[in-house]
C-alpha cells in the first residue's frame, strides 16, 4: 500500500470519529496499538504515529502485548475511562508491514531469546507447526478438520470491504497448497497486511448522549504465561483461559457457550481459531474441530466464529487485525454488519486476540 | 555497568527487593504489573515477552506500555482506580551496557523521509532546542552550566551517584561540545538499573505499612512529533503533563506548593526549561533563581537534591522512575545524606528524550 503508517493512522481515526459524530477536541486521551517497532524501523512508533493518530497535545499511551494488541488497545482505552480519568477516549491500532523485504517474517526472529533461539534461525511457522501438530497428536485431530476454517474465513472474507485474502475454496485446495512448515500450509495461514482500525470509548454519562445505541465493553481480561515457551504443553493456551474468566467474571458470564453470540476468535492460522475457541471456553478440550466442521461456527450457525472472515481472509495487519475484530463485533451487535450480519440475534460478542511466544491471551467483551 | 548481570536479573533483583519492602507476594497479591520498555533499547522485538517469569508475573495480567516509567505508574493508578487491581506493580529498567550504539538507535526515532537521513548525533535536536531556549528567553549561557555544576555535586552524597563530582563552571563550559552550544558534562550518561514499585489502594496500602507514599496527581502528554513544527523554547508537553497532573492533585500555586522537585535534567538546559514549563519559575527567571541558591539542597525549593540524571546517570525509559524512586525515599525520611527536612510534597517530572516532546509529571505526598 502506498499510505504512510501515519496516514493509515489517520485514515481510521476519521472513520472512528465520524462514526461516533466527534471531533478531535472531544476527544481527551488516546490510546495507541502497534507491533514489532522492527516492521516500520522507527525507534519509538508510538511517537511516530502520534499525529496521524490525532495525539498531539493529548495523554498517549501505547500499550504493547504483541499480536494481543489489537484487542489490548481498547481495552486500554477502557482503563482510561473506567478509572474515571477521562470521558472520551479515542483507541487506534495500525500496522503496515509491506516495507520490509524480502518477507515481513524477518523482523519476527528478533523476538526470539539471543542465546537459545536466535542461532537457530528461528521462524514463527516452526513454532507454530509445533504447536499444530501438538494440538492434532493430543486430540487425533485431521488436517482436513482444520482447513474448513480457513475455508469458512476465506469465505466470510468475500463480503469484507477491507479483505485482502477473500475467496471461495473448498478443504482440497488448502490440503494441496504448498507445505510452508509441515503440517502448516500456504492456506493454513494469515498474510502480511497493512492496515489500521479505530474506535472511540466514551464514559455511559457521555455515550448515551452520543448514542441511541451504545455498544458496551463489559469485560476485559489479560494475562502472559512464561517466556520459556518450551516448558509448556503447545495443546491448550491456558493464558487465553485464564484472561477468558477474568473478561467473563467482569461481564457477569457464567458459562460463555451459552452466553456469548458471536465471536471474533484470532485466526492467524486455521487450527489457531479451534485452539483459542477451547481456550475461551466455547468448546470442551478437542472438540472446537467437530463444531467447525458440523457448521456450528458458519455466519448462520448457532455459534458464529469470525464473520468478518477474520485474519485468513480479511489481512492479518497485526494489531489492527486485532482491532478489526472489536469493529466487526461492534458492527454485529448493532445490526450494521450487511452481507456479514450473523443470522440469529446477536447481544454478547467476544473479541480475542493472541501473540508474543505463543503466550498472551486478550479478550474483551461487548455487549449491546 | 552490570556486566555480571542479565536484564532479567536486574529486574528480579529490583523486584524482590520491592516485594520485600511492600510485604507482598507477588504470585497470590498483584493483580496487574506494568513495563516500560521500548523495543530497540532492548535489542528485542516484542519485549513483554520476557518479562513475566523474573516478576514473579506468570500467568498473570502483565503489559509493556512504550513509554518512560511515570506513564507506567498512571496506567497502574488507572488499574486500581477502575478496580480491576487492589495492588498492581510497575517495573522499568535500562541496560544500557548492552547497547553498543545508542546514537545510532536514537537516530531511528527520527522521522524516516525527512530527518533520519541528516546522519548527523541525534542530539542535534537538544543543541537546537537550548539555543532557541537561551534566545527566546534571554537565559545567560552560564546557567545551564550551572545546573550541571550543581546535579553533579548534590549527586556526591547520593549512594546511587556513580557521576557525582565537583566541579566549576569553567570546567562544564570548556567540556567538548556535544552539540553546540550543549557541551558534554552538560549531557546525562546511561547506566544500568532495574526500578520497581508496588502500588496499592488505599484501602489496601493501609493494611501494608506505615511508609505508604501517595500519589496525588498524574498527568502525561505529547507535543507535535515533528521536531520542525514544536515551539522549541518550551517544554509544551510539560505544561500539558502539569497542568493535568496540578488539577487532580487540587495543586493551586506550583511555585509555593512544592518541598521537593526531581525534574527532567536529561541535559542542563531541560531543568530550566522544565521549571518554566512546570511553573516553579516564570518564563526566563529558573537561571536566576538557580544561581541565587533557591534550588540548592538547602535552598527553598530543592531540585534535584539526588543529583538527577546529570548526577547519577540516565536511564531511558526507567528515568521517570528514578526521579520517584528518589522523592519517595526524601518523603519516607529514608534518603540518608541527602535527607532534606520536613518533605511532605514532592513533585516529579521526566521526558521521553530525543526526539519525543512526551513527558510526564506526578504529584507525591505523605
Amino acid at each position: 500500500m502506498l499510505e504512510s503508517p501515519k496516514e493509515l493512522s489517520f485514515e481510521a481515526t476519521r472513520m472512528a470519529l465520524d462514526s461516533a459524530g466527534l471531533e478531535l477536541k472531544d476527544i481527551q486521551s488516546v490510546v495507541s496499538g502497534s507491533a514489532p517497532d522492527a516492521f516500520d524501523g522507527v525507534h519509538m512508533k508510538g511517537e511516530y504515529l502520534l499525529d496521524g493518530m490525532g495525539g498531539i497535545g493529548k495523554p498517549n499511551q501505547r500499550v504493547y502485548v504483541g499480536g494481543g494488541t489489537g484487542v489490548f488497545t481498547p481495552i486500554g482505552g477502557w482503563w482510561n475511562v473506567a478509572s474515571g480519568m477521562y470521558d472520551t477516549c479515542l483507541c487506534v491500532a495500525e500496522e503496515k508491514m509491506s516495507p520490509l523485504h524480502p518477507h515481513p517474517q524477518y523482523a519476527f526472529w528478533s523476538i526470539f531469546d539471543q542465546i537459545l533461539e536466535r542461532p537457530l534461525g528461528t521462524t514463527l511457522l516452526w513454532i507454530f507447526s509445533l504447536e499444530m501438530r501438538r494440538y492434532m497428536h493430543k486430540y487425533g485431530i485431521k488436517e482436513e478438520e482444520i482447513a474448513s476454517v480457513a475455508v469458512k474465513n476465506k469465505g466470510n472474507a468475500v463480503d469484507h470491504p477491507c479483505a485482502q485474502l477473500g475467496a471461495k475454496i473448498t478443504v482440497e485446495d488448502v490440503m494441496n497448497s504448498e507445505p510452508i512448515c509441515w503440517p502448516v500450509k500456504r492456506l493454513d495461514v494469515s498474510p502480511p497486511s497493512d492496515g489500521a482500525a479505530a474506535v472511540v470509548l466514551a464514559s455511559e454519562k457521555v455515550a448515551k448522549k452520543l448514542t441511541d445505541q451504545p455498544v458496551w465493553l463489559d469485560g476485559v481480561g489479560w494475562t502472559l504465561d512464561t517466556t520459556h515457551w518450551t516448558n509448556r504443553d503447545l495443546a491448550y493456551p491456558e493464558y487465553v483461559e485464564r484472561a477468558a474468566w477474568m473478561a467473563y467474571k467482569m461481564a457477569g458470564i457464567k458459562k460463555p457457550r451459552k452466553e456469548i453470540d458471536i465471536a471474533e476468535v484470532y485466526d492467524p492460522f486455521d487450527y489457531k481459531e479451534l485452539h483459542h475457541m477451547e481456550g475461551l471456553q466455547l468448546a470442551g478440550k478437542g472438540e472446537a474441530p467437530k463444531m467447525a466442521v458440523d457448521g456450528v461456527t458458519q455466519r448462520d450457525g448457532d455459534l458464529p466464529v469470525c464473520p468478518s472472515g477474520g485474519l485468513l481472509g480479511v489481512g492479518n495487519p497485526i494489531a489492527a487485525a486485532g482491532m478489526m475484530k472489536i469493529c466487526e463485533v461492534f458492527w454485529q451487535l448493532r445490526g450494521e454488519a450487511g452481507k456479514r450480519q450473523v443470522k440469529k440475534d446477536a447481544r454478547t460478542g467476544l473479541a480475542q486476540a493472541w501473540g508474543d511466544l505463543m503466550q498472551v491471551g486478550t479478550v474483551a467483551v461487548m455487549r449491546s | 555497568m552490570t556486566p555480571g548481570l542479565s536484564t532479567r536479573e536486574l529486574m528480579f533483583e529490583a523486584a524482590s527487593r520491592a516485594y520485600e519492602d511492600a510485604g507482598i507476594d507477588p504470585r497470590k497479591d498483584v493483580h496487574s504489573f506494568v513495563c516500560c520498555t521500548e523495543d530497540f533499547w532492548e535489542g528485542i522485538s516484542i519485549t513483554d515477552e520476557y518479562m513475566p517469569d523474573q516478576l514473579g508475573a506468570v500467568l498473570k495480567p502483565l503489559c509493556t506500555i512504550s513509554s518512560d516509567g511515570i506513564v507506567g505508574l498512571a496506567t497502574a493508578c488507572m488499574h486500581i482506580m477502575s478496580g480491576i487491581a487492589d495492588v498492581a506493580v510497575v517495573e522499568s529498567h535500562c541496560k544500557s551496557s548492552d547497547v553498543l550504539n545508542p546514537d545510532e538507535i536514537s537516530s531511528f526515532a527520527l522521522d524516516p523521509i525527512y530527518d533520519h537521513h541528516v546522519n548527523a548525533d541525534p542530539r542535534f535536536v537538544a543543541g537546537l532546542e537550548m539555543a532557541r531556549y537561551l534566545k527566546e528567553t534571554g537565559t545567560k549561557r552560564d546557567y545551564c552550566a550551572q545546573v550541571a555544576v550543581k546535579n553533579k555535586k548534590n549527586a556526591l552524597l547520593n549512594p546511587r551517584g556513580v557521576h557525582g563530582a565537583n566541579l566549576d563552571k569553567r570546567a562544564v563550559l570548556s567540556s567538548k561540545i556535544a552539540a553546540s552550544p550543549l557541551t558534554e558534562l552538560e549531557v546525562s550518561k546511561t547506566i544500568d538499573a532495574s526500578i520497581v514499585f508496588v502500588l496499592a489502594s488505599a484501602q489496601k496500602a493501609k493494611k501494608l505499612g506505615n511508609h505508604t507514599v501517595w500519589i496525588n496527581g498524574i498527568g502525561w502528554s505529547s507535543d507535535t512529533p515533528w521536531i520542525e513544527d514544536r515551539d522549541m523554547a518550551k517544554a509544551a508537553y510539560a505544561e500539558q503533563s502539569a497542568a493535568r497532573a496540578y488539577k487532580m492533585a487540587g495543586v493551586r500555586n506550583p511555585a509555593t506548593y512544592f518541598d521537593l522537585a526531581e525534574i527532567d535534567d536529561t541535559y542542563s538546559y531541560k531543568e530550566l526549561q522544565s521549571l518554566e514549563a512546570l511553573k516553579l519559575a516564570a518564563k526566563g527567571k529558573a537561571g536566576k533563581m538557580l544561581e541565587s541558591g533557591a534550588f540548592d539542597i538547602d535552598g527553598r525549593l530543592p531540585v534535584n537534591a539526588s543529583g538527577g540524571s546529570l548526577g547519577v546517570g540516565h536511564l531511558l525509559e526507567a528515568t521517570g522512575l528514578h526521579r520517584v524512586l528518589e522523592a519517595v525515599l526524601q518523603l519516607r525520611g529514608q534518603a540518608g545524606r541527602l535527607q532534606i527536612p520536613t518533605v511532605k510534597k514532592a513533585l516529579v517530572q521526566s521526558w521521553r528524550g530525543i526526539p519525543t516532546a512526551t513527558g510526564a509529571v506526578a504529584v507525591l505526598g505523605n
